[in-house]
């Protein structure tokens, strides 16, 4: 463990023979569409299919053709596969009815020969006007009306957070076959579906409600996928439904893959928000209360957006310690396409705001943040926003040192109208699910000592890049005392592996990575007595030691935290308003680094995103639907856009974590975008509360200082 | 698209005969544009022939001819970056070049397809106005400042093709592209500036790419806070998907100033 | 038509217009070219055409009459991995795998005009292709470890 081999399919990656979704041929496979709604909000009247058109030639699927249940399964149970006839639309784009054809042009034909008819309401796009409430969460430690009395100073400020799209480079896409495969390769009554996907088992939920199949009658598998980041840990279930609901009609297997336009205007994007602060110091900037308060745009669906919302709170308050704090939090509904999983999880948007605000108490204060931070901060045995005392791993003031001292002298621009800044950052980010989720979730894995001397690990636990299927096989071999080339991983496949819980929250190498440590090293014991063939299963157990009350969110929200600082340095050009992030430093206490090299590509990744997110990832609403719903539209950044990235990982064990490992997937998402901001102003003396920080709103505040 | 016709002549001749007999023919380049349209089935007109030109070995090359460069219509951006003498004599022309997509399009990209295409955002545009280049076709020279005539409308015939650009030597041309990120950005405002003559190009920021007459007055006078303030009555941005029109009215005078102050220190 | 393909002349029967992208990928089964965007953004359908990078989803299939192209599936020599794909294994370069194709491609492009090169310049020649998993720091170090 703690080397960095070589990534398991990475020979298949490089030659091109790795098989993505849209990679696999399936003979006889027809071409899928989806028909979306043109309105945001309105009734579905009618539905008119051309008669001068020859439909022999197309199936047709409307919500009349869902054997199951016209629901979405997830959270709740708002959302249809299919808008019904007479039933409401919610947000433009939304799925109205299905086609499929043997080729692509009698499908393009074929959609332009269908007439719909809506009648329109008045729709819902600003979180002020939004009447609906999908949830809330309320958090509240000590007294704060009591508290704000001995305040010296109080600082009020509101911030603001953008849509982000996850842009994988790989489109969603399913392909769906009528049946079921048996080991035998005869084709038994059900349904299979190959998948870009997240989480084998979220799909496989919502096939059995939709099309009303058994466990056994439904099969999803992952096929190589290019990347997920939370895009592909719910919406998969409704290309997979979609995809078998046409599969099923045509009686022939049917695949259904996005462009990149319907990708950006269909699916989930990160939850947009407003975030109000006020914080109240002493004189000498002792901390004395925290009063926040958060709305999220959920979009016209639930989505996941009550745990994105429960994440955002419990990060509300930051890394820091504060006696008396309230947290209000609440998602609203609009008539936008619904919001939903992505890298961060609500914690980027929460951070965003605590970390501008030490920035600006600092200010009101004339004292460095780096300073307040530290007086600030959370330690070893300091309880946090929900009361949970924590008990070891606090990499916090680790992570702050380690950065500093890493980050290179900052000099100034040779160029005219050129302004350099540095910004700086502190956070922290919950490892696995919330509170009582794993609890609840039970992950399970199962692990098998075969015949031949080999190994093999079942898990449903997804390869999206992060190096899943390498991590794995290495704390298993490690485990065993035995060759990597001893452990092979079996395929993400529902009809072989058990249901390890989804590939999201940080939780994979953390709380399943555990799992398999533990199964081989029960497996090992074993074969000391038995003979292989031989097969365990392990389920995750949560220790005794963590108390969660989800009424109150009160006790232990996550196992452990995993801590970053991030250091940034901008160029900012004064005369356009465009900001270069040209460094950024980060030193991240990951418990134990597993694969330095992937966890380093996981940190550099989600901190791109972030430099993307806080910069130049702009969407623009117009009636309801995205603007920006291209490439030449929806910008990330390039090669040439990406800072020098130097990331310094820092091992601070966490106990129950395999080999002391933490989750970091998600962590690197928080830490740039406040760190950019705080850059900005110390290159331009002007505080931005808004990101993207495009070079509009830039030069505009640049200009009204 | 599957019924289009394609059409690959092997001279300029076959060319110019073939596009003047195959009704509803639309040339074709590097394709950087055009496949765009054409596999998304927006084209309009839609095609029935496509006339594919970029193997024509007359329509390709830089070359210098009696104190004029001469560019080939389908030389790519990649061929005028590396000919030495472009960058001797059109640097900023070299500059543009280098600022349009990455590699891919640079490699595909045309001064033809550049100019057929008229987009008010081509990025080599307001160079070649500063410049004052002249569109060579099969028949006739037109001076660029009378070649576009409209939002994405251009001064040709409908069976006219552009056979060369052809740029007079010793100017000083200074060019600046203003995109969201580094690479791969259309712009939001691209500005090119030539001190004698004035010569003021302005992209992005009309329905068509601009030479700003009133800024270019002013710059005669040597007058450049005038030509600085006259510029905004030149320029007729708009709010889009891109950028906003108080930001594209800001940054050409920004930017205007930037390139002139550049100009004058030198 | 005719073209050489990865060091082997192919010959098809294909309307001129389609995009060479789709021709590799249905007609010729060679899936390691990939869409991304389909309008020349993301650089995932990079191929080399006479040895320069191109955006396949850009090209007309006709355009390549007579010439050589080279797709991922070209890279390796007989199942033998390039140094440069060895170095995106053992750099980390490669996580979802999905641009690797066209990064790949691109990159060699720069490693056969130059063998010294900055990680500007490999920033440069590598603009053209979108990653979202890696921030490119691999890439680029991935890139850099081949130069002299």
């Amino acid at each position: 463990m703690g080397r960095s081999v070589p990534r398991r399919e990475g020979a298949a990656k490089v030659t091109g023979a790795a098989r993505y979704t849209d990679d696999i041929a399936v003979p006889g496979a027809w071409y899928g569409k989806t028909v979306r709604s043109t309105i945001p909000r309105g009734t579905l009247r009618s539905i008119t299919l051309d008669p001068a058109f020859d439909w022999s030639r197309v199936v047709v699927v409307t919500a009349d053709d869902i054997p199951g249940d016209n629901v979405v399964q997830l959270i709740r149970d708002d959302q249809p596969v299919l808008a019904p006839n007479g039933g409401e639309i919610r947000h433009k784009e939304e799925p109205v009815l299905l086609l499929a054809a043997a080729d692509r042009a009698t499908l393009e034909e074929a959609g332009s020969h269908i007439r719909i008819e809506y009648e329109p309401a008045e729709p819902v796009y600003e979180i002020a006007q939004a009447t609906h409430v999908f949830s809330t969460v309320e958090i509240t430690k000590g007294d704060g009306e009591a508290a704000e009395r001995t305040a010296d100073l109080v600082v009020e400020r509101e911030f603001r957070v953008g849509l982000q799209e996850q842009l994988y480079i790989e489109p969603q896409g399913a392909i769906a076959m009528p049946w079921r495969e048996s080991a035998a390769g005869s084709r038994d009554p059900g349904v299979t579906v190959i998948g870009s996907l997240q989480c084998p088992y979220y799909v496989h939920r919502a096939l059995k409600r939709a099309l009303q199949l058994t466990d056994e009658a439904t099969v999803v598998i992952q096929a190589e996928t290019g990347g997920g980041f939370g895009g592909k840990e719910e919406y998969p279930s409704i290309v997979a439904i979609h995809a078998a609901l046409l599969a099923r009609k045509a009686g022939r297997p049917v695949r259904l893959i996005y462009d990149r336009h319907e990708d950006l205007s269909a699916t989930t994007k990160r939850h947009p928000g407003v975030i109000r602060h006020r914080t109240g110091v002493k004189q000498d900037g002792t901390l004395v209360f925290q009063d926040i308060e958060i709305v999220l745009d959920g979009g016209a669906y639930c989505t996941l957006t009550p745990v994105v919302l429960s994440r955002a709170a419990i990060h509300a308050a930051g890394p820091y310690s504060c006696p008396n704090v309230r947290i209000r939090a609440r998602a609203v509904a609009t008539n936008t396409p619904p919001n939903g999983a992505f890298r961060g999880f609500g914690a980027p948007q929460s951070l965003f705001a605590a970390e501008l605000m030490v920035e600006h108490v600092a200010e009101r204060l004339g004292v460095s943040g780096v300073d307040l931070r530290r007086k600030w901060m959370l330690r070893l045995g300091d309880t946090t926003a929900t009361g949970q005392v924590l008990s070891e791993s606090v990499g916090s003031e680790l992570v702050l040192d380690v950065a500093l001292k890493a980050a290179p002298h900052v000099g100034t621009s040779a160029r005219r109208h050129v302004r350099r800044g540095r910004g700086l950052s502190l956070v922290f980010h919950g490892s696995g699910f919330t509170g009582s989720g794993e609890k609840k979730l039970q992950g399970t894995i199962g692990f098998e000592a075969l015949a031949d001397g080999t190994f093999r690990i079942l898990t449903a636990s997804t390869e999206i890049g992060q190096g899943t299927k390498t991590i794995f096989c290495q704390l298993a071999a490690d485990a065993l005392g035995v060759g990597l080339e001893k452990v092979v991983l079996a395929p993400q496949d529902t009809s072989l592996v058990p249901d390890s819980g989804p590939t999201v929250a940080s939780r994979t190498a953390m709380i399943v990575g555990r799992l398999v440590q533990e199964a081989a090293t029960e497996i090992r014991e074993r074969l000391k007595r038995e003979k292989p063939p031989l097969r365990v299963e392990k389920s995750y157990i949560q220790p005794d030691t963590i108390h969660w009350d989800e009424t109150t969110y009160r006790g232990d929200a996550y196992p452990v935290y995993a801590w970053a600082c991030t250091i940034v340095d901008v160029e900012v050009d004064m005369a356009t308003g465009e900001v270069r992030v040209t460094d950024l430093v980060t030193a991240v206490d990951c418990g134990k680094a597993l694969h330095p090299v992937m966890a380093a590509g996981q940190i550099e990744g989600g901190s791109l995103q972030a430099v993307g997110w806080a910069t130049i990832e702009e969407i623009k609403m117009k009636d309801g639907g995205y603007q920006n719903d291209r490439l030449a539209t929806y910008l990330i950044p390039t090669a040439l856009d990406a800072p020098r990235i130097r990331t310094i990982l820092v091992e601070n064990p966490y106990s129950r974590g395999p080999f002391g490992a933490k989750g970091i997937g998600e962590l690197p998402m928080d830490g740039p975008a406040p760190a950019i901001i705080a850059a900005i102003h110390n290159a331009t003396g002007v505080w931005l509360d808004e990101i993207p920080a495009t070079p509009e709103k830039v030069l505009a505040a640049c200009a009204s200082r | 698209m599957h019924d289009v016709t394609y059409l690959r002549p092997t001279s300029l001749k076959d060319a110019v005969q073939l596009y003047r007999k195959t009704p509803g023919c639309r040339p074709l380049a590097g394709g950087t544009d055009l496949m765009v349209m054409l596999h998304a089935g927006t084209l309009r007109p839609e095609p029935r022939a496509i006339l594919d030109l970029w193997s024509i070995p007359e329509l390709k090359g830089v070359r210098r001819t009696q104190g004029l460069l001469e560019i080939g219509a389908a030389e790519s951006y990649t061929g005028i970056i590396r000919a030495r003498e472009a960058q001797e004599h059109v640097p900023a022309l070299v500059a543009a070049a280098r600022t349009i997509g990455a590699a891919q399009i640079q490699n595909r990209g045309t001064l033809g397809g550049n100019l057929a295409n008229a987009s008010p955002a081509g990025d080599t545009l307001p160079v070649l106005l500063a410049y004052d280049a002249v569109v060579v076709t099969d028949r006739r020279s037109i001076p660029i400042d009378q070649f576009f005539t409209g939002y994405r409308r251009t001064a040709l015939q409908p069976d006219e093709l552009i056979v060369a650009v052809r740029i007079p030597l010793g100017r000083r041309v200074l060019f600046r592209k203003v995109g969201t990120r580094a690479a791969q950005a259309i712009s939001k405002v691209v500005v090119a500036v030539s001190r004698s003559p004035a010569r003021v190009a302005i992209g992005s920021v009309a329905e068509v790419t601009i030479r700003a007459r009133r800024a270019e007055s002013a710059l005669e006078r040597h007058d450049i806070e005038g030509a600085i303030a006259a510029v905004a009555g030149d320029i007729r941005p708009i709010d889009d998907v891109r950028s906003t029109a108080s930001y594209r009215a800001a940054v050409t005078q920004n930017v205007l100033r930037e390139l002139l102050d550049a100009s004058a220190r030198s | 038509m005719r073209f050489t393909l990865n060091g082997t002349t192919v010959s098809l029967d294909v309307v001129g217009t389609r995009r060479l992208l789709d021709v590799l990928r249905e007609d010729l089964h060679l899936t390691g070219t990939k869409e991304g965007c389909g309008e020349g953004e993301c650089g995932a359908c990079s191929v080399l055409i006479d040895g320069e990078v191109v955006d396949s989803c850009l090209i007309a299939v006709g355009q390549v009459e007579g010439r050589e192209v080279t797709t991922v599936e070209g890279l390796a020599d007989g199942g033998r991995l390039t140094a440069l794909q060895q170095a995106f294994i053992e750099y980390g370069a490669a996580q979802c795998g999905i641009c690797t194709p066209g990064m790949l491609l691109a990159a060699h492009v720069l490693l056969e005009g130059s063998s010294r090169l900055t990680a500007d310049e490999v920033r440069e020649g590598l603009a053209g292709n979108l990653c979202r998993c890696t921030g490119y720091t691999k890439i680029i170090e991935a890139v850099l470890s081949c130069t002299t």
